[in-house]
């Protein structure tokens, strides 16, 4: 039996989640191939074809799979489910919205934001903002799972599929009005290796200025906490936690962020973090591996100057 | 036109939960219970339609045992017209879930359904997306807007990387991001007046429904604990922990 792993992509280039996705696919028995549904995507079809492992690459090129929406990629994917043991996306807006849809349609349950593979049938994954793990096994034919891309390594280049196409049409049941981007040159939060994330302490809008100097001092991301985002500071998409993003770099810098749970839920797999808070009793000094205990507009500057 | 909208009773969101000692599932007993935040954002939207106008009635459903009835109350207490508690005590998968709920939303030809997009206690992120699917319905999930417009509702959804906007004909499923709306709280008359609401019984069985088992929870653990660190008493000392020791920057 075959893997299948649904890329990720905006029609134009391949997006890293998807190389981790191929690489937890690596880790099951069997051949994987790879679905690219969109329009005008050659050069995501070329990028998939060279991903290590990949041994078929299936193309749907079409005006309707353009946006990527929910309904007519998950009849897609149901559509060639059939000869798969595994459908496998990466836990991101894109593939939370299909993969539910696609095991739905095929009567099979769904194992949401695998951390670890056990075997073939065995998948650990967090529950409860991250205070548990469960263990699961799936007693579905075909196992449909997305998995945390900041539990998996990417997967290299080398490899050379062949590609074939799909020739199936289906119509989405909604209609895409437009799509607002947010613009940033900074690396991408969930595979950055270092984040500073900001929280309400900040204050403004304007002093997230200094978080960003610094991440830029790291070359890092900006991240920020969900009372940073709901008080106007940062935009939604930069938020980290059980409702925002998952992260895990190699350094993850929190500061004036008191550490509510679901916030940790979003960072606490990072390998070394530091919490920056004038109080010494926020729950984050709890998981920090250095805590300093200041007044960050007087740490902050110290902190830009001194990297 | 009717909107129903599917709540789910889970530990409350401040609760630090712990894992019990044979490794089972997460300890429950006299432990907090409250209505699943996304739900409380589900319910608020369909009562602001109700009151805008563009909704004729609120209906709220949930699946579970009797305690869940709670939560109902809850959510008539902010403002819904009718309750439907499916009753079951079974461990239910979000597919199990979502084909109850198609069931119920058949019944009831509600043409919105507004759900979470997760609830906090299983973190899956399904049920709306499946119910879709089983019902070949229009979905917007992770929905931070909503407008109803000719013959349908445009959304706006969050995804990563900025916002989306999609118009959907009726009847459709949403599911709610955080920033949607902020819920109102119950007052007190209007929590005794949910007393008085309706609230319908119905069994799983009932409704024609027949569940299969799909999973199987081998163990619920702890995660790894983080090693204990240090605090630092200067910037200076910090970079240099970060430098020397940590080996980060």
């Amino acid at each position: 039996m075959a893997v299948l792993v649904i890329a990720e992509h905006d029609n134009h280039q391949l997006k890293a989640d998807t190389l981790k996705a191929v690489s937890a696919a690596s880790q099951l028995d069997g051949d994987i191939h790879l679905l690219v549904a969109g329009s005008d995507c050659a050069d995501v079809v070329s990028a998939a074809s060279q991903l290590a492992g990949v041994s078929k690459v299936f193309v749907a090129e079409h005006a309707v799979y353009q946006h990527q929406q929910a309904e007519n990629i998950a009849e897609l994917i149901a559509a060639n489910a059939a000869s798969y043991s595994h459908i496998l996306a990466a836990a991101t807006s894109f593939g939370k919205d299909v993969l539910p849809r696609a095991a739905a349609l095929l009567d099979v349950a769904m194992v949401s934001d695998i951390v670890e593979i056990v075997d073939g049938e065995t998948f650990v994954r967090p529950i409860y903002a991250g205070s548990a793990l469960a263990t699961v096994k799936s007693l579905d034919a075909v196992k449909v799972v997305s998995i945390r891309s900041s539990a998996f390594d990417a997967v290299a280049q080398g490899g050379n599929a062949v590609t074939e196409t799909l020739p199936q049409v289906f119509e989405p049941l909604s209609e895409f009005v437009s799509k607002t981007a947010i613009a940033s040159e900074r690396p991408e939060l969930s595979s950055a290796n270092v984040v500073v994330s900001g929280g309400r302490a900040l204050g403004s809008a304007a002093n997230f200025a200094l978080i960003e100097q610094l991440a830029d001092k790291l070359g890092g991301a900006v991240g920020a906490s969900r009372a940073a985002v709901d008080a106007g500071y940062v935009a939604n998409d930069l938020q980290v936690g059980q409702t925002g993003k998952i992260v895990a770099p190699s350094l993850y810098i929190a500061v004036g962020i008191s550490g509510a749970i679901q916030h940790l839920a979003g960072m606490k797999d990072s390998k070394v973090i530091v919490a920056i808070n004038k109080d010494p009793q926020a729950p984050i000094f709890q998981v920090a591996d250095y805590g300093l205990e200041a007044d960050l507009f007087e740490a902050l500057p110290s902190l830009i100057e001194m990297i | 036109m009717k909107v129903l909208v599917a709540v789910k009773r889970v530990v409350d969101a401040n609760v630090k939960v712990r894992v019990s000692a044979d490794h089972s599932g997460v300890e429950l007993a006299n432990v907090k219970m409250a209505l699943n935040p996304f739900c409380e954002i589900a319910v608020e939207e369909a009562i602001r339609l109700k009151e805008a106008g563009k909704a004729s009635e609120v209906v709220v459903v949930t699946i579970g045992t009797s305690a869940a009835q709670e939560q109902l109350r809850t959510a008539l207490a902010l403002g819904a017209d009718r309750a439907i508690h499916v009753t079951t005590d079974a461990e239910l998968v979000p597919l199990s879930v979502a084909k109850l709920l198609l069931a119920v939303q058949q019944q009831e030809q509600a043409q919105l359904i507004i759900l979470g997009k997760q609830s906090i206690d299983g973190d899956n992120n399904q049920t709306g997306q499946m119910l879709a699917a089983l019902g070949k319905l229009p979905q917007a999930t992770f929905i931070s807007e909503v407008e109803m417009i000719d013959g349908g509702v445009a959304v706006t959804r969050e995804v990563d990387g900025g916002v989306q906007v999609v118009k959907l004909p009726l009847p459709a499923v949403l599911t709610t991001d955080l920033r949607l709306n902020e819920p109102r709280y119950a007052t007190l008359p209007n929590i005794m007046k949910a007393k008085k609401k309706p609230l319908d019984t119905v069994t799983a069985e009932s409704l024609g429904v027949t569940l299969k088992t799909h999973q199987q929870i081998l163990s619920v653990t702890p995660p790894k604990a983080r090693q204990a660190g240090v605090m630092v008493d200067s910037v200076a000392a910090l970079v240099d922990k970060l430098k020397n020791e940590a080996k980060v920057i």
